[in-house]
């Protein structure tokens, strides 16, 4: 009862905003470990706070409004070009922070980012297929698995509703570039999905219930929550289209109207520490990009087929960049004519 | 004017008249609340939108100040991605239509399961109502998505329902129920259940049993008693309650999705898809003006003529 | 006084029945039961609890998962009653929905009286239209539009609380609300209560003795909506949010693409319970008094 009114009380007192020092997180639901938090909070005596977003289209759309009262936003990479030239974000210059010098070089030159000047890696992972191989033993590192089913997946299958992930494989699979606006690989692509989509079950979040009860037994999945898949399920198994796969990472930035900037730059300087970097990952099972935060990971992240990429497929994935606004609407009509 | 002359004495004099326009004056004073409220938070945001439906899309969201009736135009015809022409857009059509036939046998099944249910609550004694009431709602105190997922556990192939059906040897294979349209149907009533219930429950609890009582004695049956007596007493409730039901239906989205594994889009989902990946407000804006317009249409047409109804007889 | 002596004339005339079907009236059965109604409406009660069975049951899920189980035990009310964030957005929750439903009830009550009970004058219609308005609009359209509009303001005066979350759900609770009140006020007619003018009561005595305690079924019926509706809202709560105001809801949206944990299950059984032994308390109190 007491914790109820200290928290009404505290409810009641955050419009006046205190005097102490804060920092105001803007993440994806579910992806901030709160040990994180609280080490962090230990180590500065910054009080944070943070606040839960389910898409990028949605985060975006609120900073560019304004008034959010937000300090630091986690966007994915196809993302961030649209935030740096919204000029949204603040050029920290986290290649010249003190922690700089633990973050894996593959990390450094990446294409939305040119020398990390604006954001920090959080994390990074792959969308590929997921595979019960109980039901089907064939090779599950490509594409078929969805775009073309074996018998024995078929009315089994389900795809994750993210527009940009499956549009990406589709056209990989159709041997495009992301972000093509070739009409004869779209048309491909379109055709293919439209055909593919009748020995679908279900295009859906929230599958790692129903691979492990089995109701689904194959479909377009994420690494990390694949991986939680085969803990409840060892049957499962995460496959790397050899057409190509799609890489994303998600990167710290620190907005421009930041109220908490100085706070906001430790925050990035903090979590390129491997310890916290390993913290992380623990909680939404994804890598980070950091070097030597390995060694503070779980023993079974170590290994997982889902977190370290077999070294011959290593060159198939992709990073998705950003489509121009044509393309881009063209696809939302593909993606629309697919569900209609 | 008719149904003035019906209420009104023929010749009103003066005080009548003064009367009469000191009791308008108190009317738009007690609707004046609700209509600030909802003049502020509900209708200015929509005149924005009545805006935005005119502008150009942005690159990456929000808009343009530049006028264009592209949106407008793309709600209905759209050029064909890969020849050019332009024809129908029927993907939108075919999405409307599923959204709204989605609604409508929503909306009867509530009102097969929500009627019954407020008549048997309305028909407890006066003391226990509110209890059985509560009861209707209480499910609805935790989260939807929860509560969505608790069906889904429900229906699914090992789920509760095949197994007492196996057990008791109605069946002898599981039936697929998850991801069709079953039950995408059980979970809608679900959602939507009190909304209907509620409003009928008011109704009902106000009825005058004397009157069933003379038409019985009138030698009318238990069901001429109930469609000629009962039902037009009721019917404000119902209309009420199908109100509720059929409009918020047509933008919903998130039970269907999760339900029906979101192989097909809703009208609500249409729309955002434009708010979101789909950058294209001006098209979002003016598919749900043109979905809410639709609507209005309906809905101004339909209390027209309930309400003329109750003036006739 | 109950409602049940109240006939108007006007009723009663509406509703005469031709006596020409020549069937013979069973009698001896209560005509407040209709064949097969009480079956249907047991069955609805037992459908509606079967879901939060499965709900309440997976909170004492040793597992993770909302659908394996993993034997009984607490860890998720544990967990939960140490997850300062779940624990603040579900305060946040009761406290919006109680807010916003009991505004937008009493506007709700207020609009029901001035657009019942009266012949047609001008502007009816438009009230109408109006109050109904929210109803129509898709959720995502006003979000994003109370986004533009609570983003300028926010701007202007630097002031985020709660009271545009309060406001926004106000708005779309007071059309739930109003349905019902209307609908009870619709045919409820007005012979008591020009009874009681006729005997000298003030309007207010009037209102207050005669008019609400024969609108409060409708009032309860629209406050329960109302309450509901905006402990459940998602889409406008996560647009029109500032930093910090997380409700149930859009904590869960948040947590849909990751993995969803029975945590958000204890929540909603913690809520239920306390939600029942409170309404116990209301009715075992409003007895006594009577």
């Amino acid at each position: 009862m007491k914790k109820l009114f200290a928290a009404a009380s505290v409810l009641a007192l955050s419009a006046t905003g205190a005097m102490a020092q804060e920092l105001n997180i803007y993440n994806w639901g579910n992806y901030t470990n709160p040990k994180l938090i609280e080490k962090f909070e230990a180590e500065t005596g910054i009080k944070v706070t943070i606040t839960d977003y389910d898409s990028n289209d949605t985060a975006l759309a609120k900073v560019k409004a304004g008034g959010h009262g937000f300090d630091i936003v986690v966007p994915s990479a196809t993302y961030v070009p649209i935030w740096v030239s919204e000029g949204l974000l603040e050029e920290t210059r986290p290649d010249e922070m003190e922690n700089f010098s633990n973050v894996d070089p593959v990390w450094i030159d990446v294409p939305w980012d040119e020398g990390r000047h604006y954001t920090v890696p959080w994390q990074w992972g792959t969308t590929g297929v997921a595979v019960n191989t109980k039901y089907y033993d064939g090779d599950i590192d490509t594409s078929a698995i969805f775009m073309d089913p074996p018998e024995e997946l078929k009315g089994k299958i389900n795809v994750v509703p993210e527009m940009g992930d499956v549009m990406g494989l589709a056209i990989m699979y159709y041997g495009g570039e992301p972000c093509t606006n070739d009409k004869e690989i779209l048309k491909q692509v379109r055709d293919g999905l439209v055909e593919a989509k009748k020995s679908w079950l279900g295009m859906d979040y929230g599958n790692i219930e129903k691979f492990a009860k089995e109701d689904v037994w194959a479909g377009v999945n994420w690494n990390g929550s694949t991986f939680r898949m085969r803990l409840a399920n060892e049957d499962i198994a995460y496959g790397y289209p050899k057409e190509g796969y799609v890489v994303w990472m998600d990167s710290v930035a620190v907005l421009k109207d930041a109220q908490n900037m100085e706070e906001a730059k430790t925050f990035q300087n903090f979590i390129m520490e491997p310890e916290n970097a390993a913290l992380i990952s623990e909680f939404a099972r994804y890598a980070n990009g950091i070097t030597g935060s390995e060694e503070f990971m779980p023993e079974d992240m170590k290994t997982a087929r889902e977190i370290n990429i077999p070294a011959e497929l290593k060159d198939k994935g992709t990073f998705l960049p950003t489509c121009d606004p044509d393309t881009q609407a063209l696809y939302t009509r593909i993606w629309t004519d697919l569900q209609k | 004017m008719s149904d003035m002359a019906l209420n009104t004495p023929p010749e009103p004099g003066a005080l009548e008249l003064e009367e009469a326009q000191q009791d308008n004056r108190s009317r738009w004073l007690l609707a004046l609340p609700a209509m600030v409220i909802i003049g502020c938070f509900a209708t200015l945001p929509l005149l924005v939108m009545l805006v935005y439906a005119f502008l150009t899309p942005g690159d990456y969201g929000n808009v343009v100040w530049k006028f264009s009736t592209d949106g407008w135009v793309s709600v209905l015809l759209q050029r064909d991605i890969f020849d050019d022409t332009l024809m129908w857009a029927d993907a939108h059509l075919s999405i409307f239509w599923r959204s709204l036939r989605l609604s409508l046998i929503t909306t009867i099944l509530t009102l097969i399961f929500g009627v019954p249910t407020a008549w048997f609550i309305a028909t407890r004694p006066r003391e226990k109502r509110q209890f059985w009431l509560f009861l209707v709602t209480v499910p609805f105190w935790t989260n939807l998505l929860v509560r969505t997922i608790a069906i889904q556990e429900l229906i699914r192939s090992e789920g509760v329902i095949n197994l007492i059906l196996l057990k008791i040897g109605i069946i002898d294979e599981p039936i697929q129920m998850m991801f069709t349209d079953f039950a995408i149907g059980f979970g809608m009533t679900y959602v939507y259940l009190p909304l209907m219930v509620l409003p009928v429950y008011a109704a009902v609890d106000k009825l005058d049993f004397r009157l069933v009582e003379a038409a019985h004695d009138l030698y009318a049956g238990r069901w001429t008693a109930f469609r000629r007596v009962i039902l037009p007493l009721i019917k404000p409730g119902i209309i009420a309650g199908s109100i509720l039901v059929f409009i918020p239906c047509l933008g919903a989205y998130v039970t269907p999705r999760v339900l029906g594994g979101g192989k097909n889009l809703m009208f609500g989902n249409l729309i955002e898809l434009q708010f979101g990946a789909g950058r294209n407000w001006p098209l979002g804006a003016a598919l749900s003006l043109t979905l809410m317009a639709i609507v209005m249409v309906a809905l101004i047409y339909y209390v027209r003529v309930t309400s003329r109804e109750r003036e006739d007889v | 006084m109950s409602e049940t002596t109240l006939s108007g004339s006007k009723i009663e005339t509406e509703t005469v029945v031709p006596a020409a079907s020549g069937k013979k009236a069973p009698k001896g059965y209560s005509v407040s039961t209709l064949p097969g109604f009480s079956v249907v409406a047991i069955f609805t009660f037992f459908a509606l609890y079967a879901p939060i069975m499965i709900l309440v049951l997976y909170s004492f899920n040793a597992g993770t998962s909302l659908a394996i189980w993993e034997g009984f035990s607490l860890r998720w009310y544990v967990q939960a009653a140490g997850n300062e964030r779940v624990i603040d957005a579900a305060i946040r929750s009761l406290i919006l929905a109680g807010a916003s439903a009991t505004i937008a009830s009493i506007c709700a009550t207020m609009a029901a009286l001035a657009t019942t009970r009266t012949r047609r004058f001008k502007g009816r219609t438009m009230i109408y239209a109006l109050i109904n308005q929210p109803l129509m609009v898709p959720e995502i359209v006003t979000a994003v539009a109370l986004l533009i509009v609570f983003a300028w303001i926010k701007v202007m005066t630097g002031y985020t609380s709660l009271l545009y979350l309060i406001a926004a759900h106000t708005a779309f609770c007071i059309p739930f609300a109003y349905l019902p009140i209307r609908a009870r006020l619709e045919t409820m007619d007005d012979t008591l209560e020009v009874a009681a003018r006729d005997l000298y009561a003030s309007p207010m005595q009037v209102f207050r003795r005669v008019t609400l305690p024969l609108m409060w079924p409708g009032i309860i019926a629209g406050f329960m909506l109302a309450f509901v509706i905006s402990l459940d809202d998602v889409v406008i709560t996560e647009f029109v949010k500032s930093a910090g105001q997380e409700t149930i809801p859009t904590y869960m949206l948040g947590q849909l693409r990751r993995v969803v944990t029975p945590e958000v299950n204890a929540i909603s059984t913690i809520i239920l319970v306390s939600g029942a032994i409170l309404v116990s308390l209301f009715f075992w109190v409003s007895r006594e008094r009577r």
